[in-house]
C-alpha cells in the first residue's frame, strides 16, 4: 500500500435536512451522523428517500431546509464540484469518449495537477483496482464488472472526503455481485474512506456495512448495526425488511419500560413480551417472531398447529404452519424427516425471541423524483 | 439420414445464398437502372463537356482559374457558405439545447416551430424576405422609427440579404442533428463531471461539447454543402452584387450557352466539396463522440 492512497475520509453530519418537490416531501427532516471512515448503508425500497439523501450529500440537489457538514466544512449551499466527494453511479456514468485512463485521470486533470503526478496516481489506483494494463482501453470494451471498478477508481483517485455509491452493483449479475461485494468490503477496510452506500438489497447491506439506515416514506426508520436492526427492530417495517419474519397482529393491553402485555389473536392467548419503544396500549402493533425462533413441541405444550407445507433446504427445512386460528406461520428447523405435511405439532418460543413492535404503516409516497 | 443431411446442408446453404443474391439484385435492379440512366450517365456527360472545349481539354479550367472575376465568385461562394454555417451553429445551439431539455406539449410546440418552415416553399420564403428587407420595407422602417439608423440600410442585393435568407432556410438542418446528439447525452455524465470537481467550463469543454460533436459535424456538413450549391435564395436576395458559383454556372448555361464552362464550374464545385468533406472527416474526432448512448 503506497502512502499517497491511504487517506481516511471526513465525518459527515446532516442536521434537520429535508427536501420537498412542490407539495411532495421526498425527505422528511433528517439527522444523520457518519463517523470518519465509517461505511453506512441507506437501505430501503424505491421511493423511500435514500437516493434523495445521497444526492443531497453529493450536492446534486439543494436541501429545502437543514445543514450539511463534511468534517468541519459547512457544504449546505456548495455545488458538488466544490465538495470533494467521490460518486459512483448505478450505470457508472463513465465518459464514453474517453479511455479508461482518461476517465480515471479526469478528476485530477480538472484540478490542474501536474501531469507526472496525475500519471502516478492513476497508475496506483488502477493497480489497486486490478486494472493494470487497461488504461488505453475504450470503456465500451470493458465488461460490466470492470466498468464498475473503473467508476470506483475514478471516484477514489481524487481522495474524496466522502465516497458515495448509488446502487453500484445494480447492473451486475448475481454471482458477480457477490464477489464484488467482498471486494468492496476489503477495499473499504484497506482505505478506511467514509462511505455512504445506497441499496435496496438487504443482503448487500448486511455484507458491507458498519451501520445501516433503513429508510421508508422519506425518513430514516431505524439506524443501527445489523444486530440492532435484526434483534431490536423499532417497528414492523424494519422487522419485515431485515431478514424473514412472522408479524402477527396483536392488541396491546399495557406497555411500559420496554415490556408489554399483548393479546395475540393468532395464538388465542395473552402474553408478556419485550416491546419496542413507541408500543402503547390501544396503538396498532405487531408481534415479531423470526422463523428460526419458532420451536416445535410434540408434548402438547404451546399453540396447536398443523404442518401444511415442507420444503427441504438441505440442512434446514422451511415449514409453513397453520394455527388453529387460521393464521399461517413460517418456521425454519434443523431438518428432521419426521416433519411431514399434515403432522400436528405445538408451537412454542423462548420469551426473549418474541417482540412487540409498533405497526407504523409507511406513508404512501409517490415515485421518488430524484431517483436519477 | 444424418450423413445425407450433413452433405446436402452446405449445398442447400449455397443455393439459398445465391437465391438471396438474386433477390437482392432483382430488388435493387430497377433503382440502379434509373439511377444510372438519369443520374450517373448525365453527370458523366456533363463533366465530359468540360474537357471537350475546342481550345483544348483543360482550357475551361484555365479560364476559370485565370479570371479574377471567377476567382472572386468562388471565394465569395466559399465565404458565404462558411459564414452561413458558422452563424447557423451559433443560432442553432441554444435552440437545440432548449429542445433537448423540453418535455411533453412544450417539446411538441417547439419542435413544430422548428419544422414549420419546411412546409412553405423556399421560393415563397425568399420572396417574403425580399419584401421584408426592401429599402422601404418594414424592417428598415422599424429601425428608422426606433432611431437605430438615420438612412435605410442596404439589406437586399448584397451578402447581408443572402446570409439572412440562407440562414433562415438552412437553420433546421443544423438544429435537428444537434438536437439528436444533445438529447442522447446522459445527464449523469454531467453530474459525474461536476462531482469530480470540474468547473462548468470544463464540463462543457471536455464532456458536453465532445459528445455534441457528431451532431454538430453532421449539421454543419449539411448546411455547408447546401449553401455551397444554393441557387434560388442567393439569386433573388443577392442579385448581381453577390454572385455565387451556382449563379455563375446558371449564367454560363442560360446567358452565354457556354456548356463547357458550366461543366467545369460544376466539377470544381464538386471537387471542393469532396476535399472539404474528406478533411472534416479526418480532422474531427467524430467517431469518439459517436459512442455516446
Amino acid at each position: 500500500m503506497t502512502q499517497s492512497v491511504v487517506h481516511t475520509g471526513q465525518s459527515l453530519r446532516l442536521t434537520g435536512v429535508s427536501k420537498s418537490y412542490g407539495s411532495f416531501r421526498a425527505l422528511e427532516p433528517t439527522d444523520l451522523d457518519v463517523a470518519a471512515g465509517e461505511f453506512l448503508t441507506l437501505l430501503g425500497p424505491s421511493g423511500s428517500g435514500k437516493t434523495t439523501l445521497l444526492n443531497l450529500t453529493a450536492g446534486y440537489v439543494e436541501p429545502t431546509a437543514g445543514e450539511i457538514r463534511i468534517g468541519e466544512r459547512d457544504v449546505t449551499r456548495l455545488p458538488a464540484r466544490h465538495r470533494n466527494i467521490g460518486m459512483v453511479f448505478q450505470n457508472y456514468a463513465l465518459f464514453p469518449h474517453m479511455s479508461v485512463g482518461e476517465n480515471v485521470a479526469y478528476g485530477l486533470s480538472v484540478r490542474r495537477l501536474p501531469k507526472p503526478e496525475i500519471a502516478r496516481r492513476v497508475g496506483e489506483i488502477l493497480s489497486l483496482m486490478r486494472l493494470d494494463g487497461f488504461a488505453d482501453r475504450a470503456v465500451q470494451q470493458m465488461s460490466g464488472g470492470q466498468q464498475q471498478r473503473v467508476a470506483l477508481a475514478r471516484a477514489l483517485v481524487i481522495e474524496p472526503d466522502v465516497l458515495l455509491m448509488d446502487e453500484p452493483l445494480g447492473a451486475l449479475d448475481k454471482q458477480l455481485r457477490r464477489s464484488v461485494q467482498l471486494e468492496l468490503r476489503r477495499l473499504h477496510q484497506k482505505l478506511g474512506r467514509t462511505t455512504i452506500y445506497v441499496t435496496h438489497d438487504q443482503e448487500e447491506a448486511l455484507v458491507l456495512s458498519d451501520r445501516i439506515a433503513v429508510m421508508d416514506g422519506g425518513r430514516i426508520q431505524q439506524l443501527g448495526t445489523v444486530d440492532d436492526l435484526y434483534d431490536r427492530p423499532v417497528n414492523a417495517f424494519v422487522a419485515g425488511f431485515i431478514g424473514e419474519s412472522n408479524l402477527l397482529p396483536v392488541r396491546v393491553l399495557s406497555a411500559s419500560g420496554g415490556q408489554a402485555s399483548v393479546d395475540v389473536e393468532a395464538f388465542r392467548r395473552t402474553i408478556a413480551v419485550d416491546a419496542a419503544p413507541g408500543t402503547a396500549a390501544g396503538e396498532p402493533a405487531r408481534l415479531l417472531l423470526r422463523p428460526e425462533h419458532v420451536e416445535l413441541d410434540r408434548n402438547g405444550e404451546g399453540v396447536a398447529a398443523e404442518i401444511v407445507e415442507v420444503i427441504y433446504l438441505g440442512e434446514l427445512t422451511q415449514l409453513t404452519l397453520r394455527l388453529e386460528s387460521g393464521q399461517t406461520l413460517a418456521a425454519r428447523q434443523i431438518t428432521d424427516r419426521a416433519l411431514r405435511a399434515g403432522a400436528r405439532v405445538h408451537v412454542t418460543w423462548k420469551p426473549g425471541h418474541v417482540r412487540a413492535v409498533p405497526h407504523s404503516p409507511s406513508k404512501p409516497t409517490k415515485t421518488e423524483k430524484a431517483d436519477a | 439420414m444424418t450423413a445425407a443431411g450433413t452433405h446436402t446442408q452446405p449445398k442447400a446453404r449455397a443455393a439459398l445464398l445465391s437465391r438471396r443474391h438474386a433477390e437482392t439484385a432483382f430488388l435493387l435492379g430497377p433503382a440502379l437502372v434509373v439511377l444510372a440512366l438519369l443520374f450517373v450517365v448525365p453527370l458523366a456527360r456533363l463533366f465530359s463537356l468540360a474537357f471537350i472545349d475546342p481550345a483544348g481539354p483543360f482550357a475551361t479550367f484555365g479560364v476559370l482559374a485565370e479570371s479574377a472575376v471567377y476567382r472572386q465568385v468562388m471565394w465569395n461562394t466559399f465565404v458565404v457558405a462558411v459564414m452561413v454555417t458558422a452563424l447557423c451553429v451559433l443560432l442553432a445551439w441554444p435552440v437545440a439545447y432548449v429542445l433537448s431539455r423540453l418535455e411533453g406539449v412544450w417539446f411538441g410546440i417547439a419542435l413544430y416551430g422548428v419544422l414549420f418552415p419546411f412546409w412553405i416553399s423556399v421560393l415563397v420564403r425568399t420572396f417574403s424576405w425580399m419584401l421584408l428587407l426592401e429599402r422601404n420595407g418594414p424592417i428598415n422602417r422599424l429601425l428608422m422609427s426606433a432611431g437605430i439608423t438615420e438612412a435605410p440600410l442596404a439589406l437586399l442585393f448584397n451578402n447581408v440579404g443572402v446570409l439572412i435568407g440562407m440562414i433562415h432556410i438552412l437553420l433546421p438542418y443544423m438544429i435537428l442533428p444537434l438536437y439528436g446528439a444533445m438529447v442522447r447525452i446522459d445527464r449523469r455524465l454531467l453530474l459525474a463531471s461536476d462531482g469530480l470537481g470540474a468547473s462548468l467550463v470544463d464540463t462543457f469543454r471536455r464532456i458536453y461539447l465532445p459528445l455534441c460533436l457528431p451532431g454538430l459535424a453532421g449539421g454543419a456538413t449539411f448546411v455547408f454543402l447546401l449553401s455551397l450549391g444554393f441557387f434560388i435564395t442567393p439569386a433573388l436576395l443577392g442579385g448581381s452584387n453577390a454572385i455565387t458559383l451556382s449563379m455563375l454556372i446558371a449564367s454560363f448555361v442560360n446567358d452565354r450557352l457556354a456548356w463547357s464552362l458550366a461543366a467545369a464550374g460544376s466539377l470544381a464545385l464538386l471537387a471542393i466539396v469532396l476535399v472539404l468533406m474528406g478533411l472534416a472527416a479526418r480532422l474531427l474526432p467524430i467517431e469518439r463522440g459517436l459512442f455516446a448512448r
